[in-house]
C-alpha cells in the first residue's frame, strides 16, 4: 500500500503535467494510444518473463518516435495516426497472449490497475523516471509551451520544434508507461486528461491551470487509492472516478460563478 | 548630391520556390533597407505569405540566396531580430489557457537558449511591449477572451518584445472591425516614425498600402513592381495583378 502511495503520487504530478501539453495540442488520444502501445510492451515483458515496466516504456518510446514521424511526414491525418497505433498494439497484444496461451492474471492488473502489483523495483523505476520527466518539463517549459502555442511562430523564433516535439512524445510515452501499473491501460488516459480539463474550466493561464491539474491529478490519486484500499476496488477505476467528481464539480462551479 | 542608402536589412537575389514543381515565387530580386515601411500587395495565392515564410526560413528557396543584416540566411542566428505577427491571429484557438502576458513573452524566446530562464530585462522589455501595444491593461486576461483588434495588439506585443529591427505583418487587418483599422494603422506609422523599426506589411487591400506605407512592392509570382504607392498603384499595374476589369475603390472617397 505504501509503494503504491509513493508511486501514486509521483504519477500523479507527471500524467497532468504531460497531459496539460497533449490536451491543448488537441492530441488528447495521444495518451490512449500509447497506453495500449504500453500494453503489448507488457504482453511482450510477460512473454519474455522481463519486468512489464521496461518492456512498456522501451515500446512506448519507440511508437512514440514513430507516430511523430508519421504525423509530421503528413501522409497519414494527426488522429488515423493514432487509431492506427492504438489499434495496431492491441492487436498485437492479443497474438502475443495467444501464443502466450491464455490470459495472464496478472494482466487483469495492467488493464485497470491495481495496488498490490507495485514491486520495490517498479517503485523505483517509477519515481526515477516520474523525477526525469518533471525536470524535463520544468526546464523545457517555456519551449514546451511556445511549441504548443504556435509551431509556426516558434519555428520562425529558431526554436527545434522537430525536437521538442520529439522529447514531448518521449516524455508523454514515459509518463503513460509508469502510469499503468497504478492506473492501467484503459484508464491511464483518464488521468492524464480529466484533470487538465477541470482545471481549464477556471480560466487561468497557462502555468495556474497546469498547477492547479497537478493538485486535482493529486487528491484524485490519493483519494482513490484509499477507496481502493478500503474497498478492495481496482486502482484505476476509484482514482478516475474522483477524477470526474472534480470535473463534474468544477463545471457547476464554475457556471455557478 | 547623393543621399546615403540606409543599411541593407533584407536582401533577395533571384529568390525563386516551388511547391511540388508548381512555382510561387520567381526570380525576385529586391532590398529592404533600415527605416522602410514596405507594402506587399498582390491577388491571393499570388506568394505573399510564401515570400514571407522564405525570408523567415520556415520555407528554403528553390533558387535564388537571401541575405538578412548582411549574412546569408543559413548564417543568420540572430532570429530576435525579425518580429513576425501571422496571418491567422484572429483565427487562434480560444480555449487555449494562456495569458497576454504569457503569450508576448514568448517574443523573448528567440533571445534566450534552451533551459535559460527568463531574466528582469526579460521582463522589462514585455511589460514595454505590452505598454506601447495598449494591452498592459489586458496583462492577467486569457488571450482568448479578447477581441481580434485586441489579440491583434497581443502578437505585435509579442514581436516588438523581443526588440526586433525588422516587423513583419501578414494580413494583420483580417478578422479586425474598421474603426479598429484605423487606430491599428496609426499604431503601425507610430513604430515606423517613433520607435525606428522597419515594417514589412503584408495586405490585399490596395488602399491602404497605398495610404500608409512609404514604399509598395507588387507580386504576383513575379515581382510587378517595387517603388513608391503614387507612382505605381494605377490601373496598369492593377489590371498585372489582379486581371482586366479590377478597378482601384478608396476607403474615404
Amino acid at each position: 500500500m505504501i509503494r503504491a502511495f509513493e508511486a501514486g503520487i509521483a504519477i500523479g504530478v507527471v500524467a497532468p503535467l504531460i497531459g496539460m501539453f497533449l490536451v491543448v495540442r488537441r492530441y488528447s488520444l495521444m495518451a490512449d494510444t500509447l497506453a495500449h502501445v504500453s500494453f503489448a510492451g507488457v504482453a511482450i515483458g510477460l512473454l519474455l518473463k522481463i519486468n512489464p515496466i521496461f518492456t512498456a516504456i522501451g515500446l512506448s518510446v519507440i511508437a512514440g518516435f514513430g507516430i511523430e514521424a508519421l504525423r509530421s511526414s503528413r501522409r497519414v491525418f494527426g488522429e488515423s495516426v493514432l487509431a492506427l497505433f492504438l489499434s495496431g498494439s492491441l492487436a498485437i497484444a492479443v497474438i502475443i497472449l495467444s501464443l502466450s496461451k491464455g490470459f495472464n492474471a496478472n494482466l487483469f492488473s495492467y488493464l485497470f490497475g491495481s495496488i498490490s502489483t507495485v514491486t520495490t523495483t517498479d517503485l523505483v523505476v517509477i519515481v526515477t523516471l516520474a523525477v526525469v520527466v518533471f525536470l524535463d518539463v520544468i526546464f523545457l517549459y517555456k519551449e514546451l509551451f511556445f511549441t504548443s502555442f504556435d509551431p509556426e511562430l516558434a519555428e520562425a523564433s529558431g526554436l527545434p520544434v522537430k525536437m521538442i516535439n520529439l522529447t514531448m512524445v518521449t516524455l508523454a510515452a514515459v509518463a503513460v508507461a509508469i502510469s499503468i501499473t497504478i492506473v492501467g491501460v484503459l484508464l491511464v488516459g483518464a488521468l492524464m486528461v480529466i484533470p487538465v480539463i477541470s482545471a481549464m474550466q477556471y480560466g487561468h493561464g497557462f502555468r495556474h491551470t497546469l498547477i492547479l491539474s497537478v493538485i486535482f491529478s493529486l487528491v484524485s490519486v490519493v483519494l482513490g487509492l484509499f477507496a481502493s484500499y478500503y474497498y478492495d476496488l481496482a486502482s484505476g477505476g476509484a482514482i478516475v472516478v474522483v477524477a470526474l467528481i472534480i470535473f463534474l464539480l468544477s463545471l457547476a462551479l464554475v457556471k455557478k460563478n | 548630391m547623393n543621399i546615403p542608402l540606409e543599411e541593407p536589412y533584407i536582401e533577395l537575389n533571384n529568390v525563386s520556390f516551388s511547391y511540388d514543381h508548381t512555382p510561387v515565387i520567381e526570380n525576385l530580386t529586391f532590398t529592404v533597407r533600415k527605416g522602410e515601411y514596405l507594402g506587399i500587395i498582390g491577388p491571393n495565392g499570388g506568394g505573399k505569405t510564401t515570400l514571407i515564410k522564405v525570408i523567415l526560413g520556415l520555407l528554403h528557396p528553390t533558387e535564388g540566396a537571401v541575405m538578412l543584416f548582411g549574412k546569408d540566411r543559413h548564417d543568420f542566428k540572430e532570429k530576435y531580430r525579425i518580429g513576425y505577427v501571422p496571418q491567422r491571429i484572429t483565427q487562434t484557438d480560444k480555449n487555449f489557457p494562456a495569458t497576454v502576458f504569457e503569450v508576448v513573452r514568448t517574443g523573448r524566446i528567440a533571445r534566450l537558449g534552451f533551459f535559460e530562464r527568463f531574466k528582469k530585462e526579460d521582463i522589462l522589455a514585455v511589460e514595454k511591449a505590452m505598454e506601447i501595444s495598449g494591452i498592459a491593461k489586458y496583462r492577467d486576461t486569457l488571450v482568448g477572451n479578447l477581441s481580434g483588434g485586441e489579440r491583434q495588439r497581443v502578437f505585435i506585443a509579442r514581436a516588438l518584445a523581443s526588440e526586433p529591427d525588422v516587423l513583419i505583418l501578414d494580413e494583420p487587418t483580417v478578422g479586425v472591425d474598421i474603426g479598429a483599422q484605423k487606430t491599428f494603422y496609426e499604431f503601425l506609422a507610430s513604430l515606423n516614425s517613433e520607435q525606428k523599426l522597419t515594417i514589412i506589411f503584408i495586405s490585399h487591400d490596395v488602399d491602404a498600402v497605398s495610404q500608409e506605407t512609404k514604399t509598395v512592392l507588387c507580386l504576383n509570382h513575379n515581382l510587378v513592381c517595387h517603388g513608391l504607392p503614387q507612382d505605381l498603384l494605377n490601373e496598369h499595374i492593377l489590371e498585372r495583378l489582379y486581371g482586366k476589369h479590377s478597378k482601384r475603390v478608396p476607403h474615404n472617397p
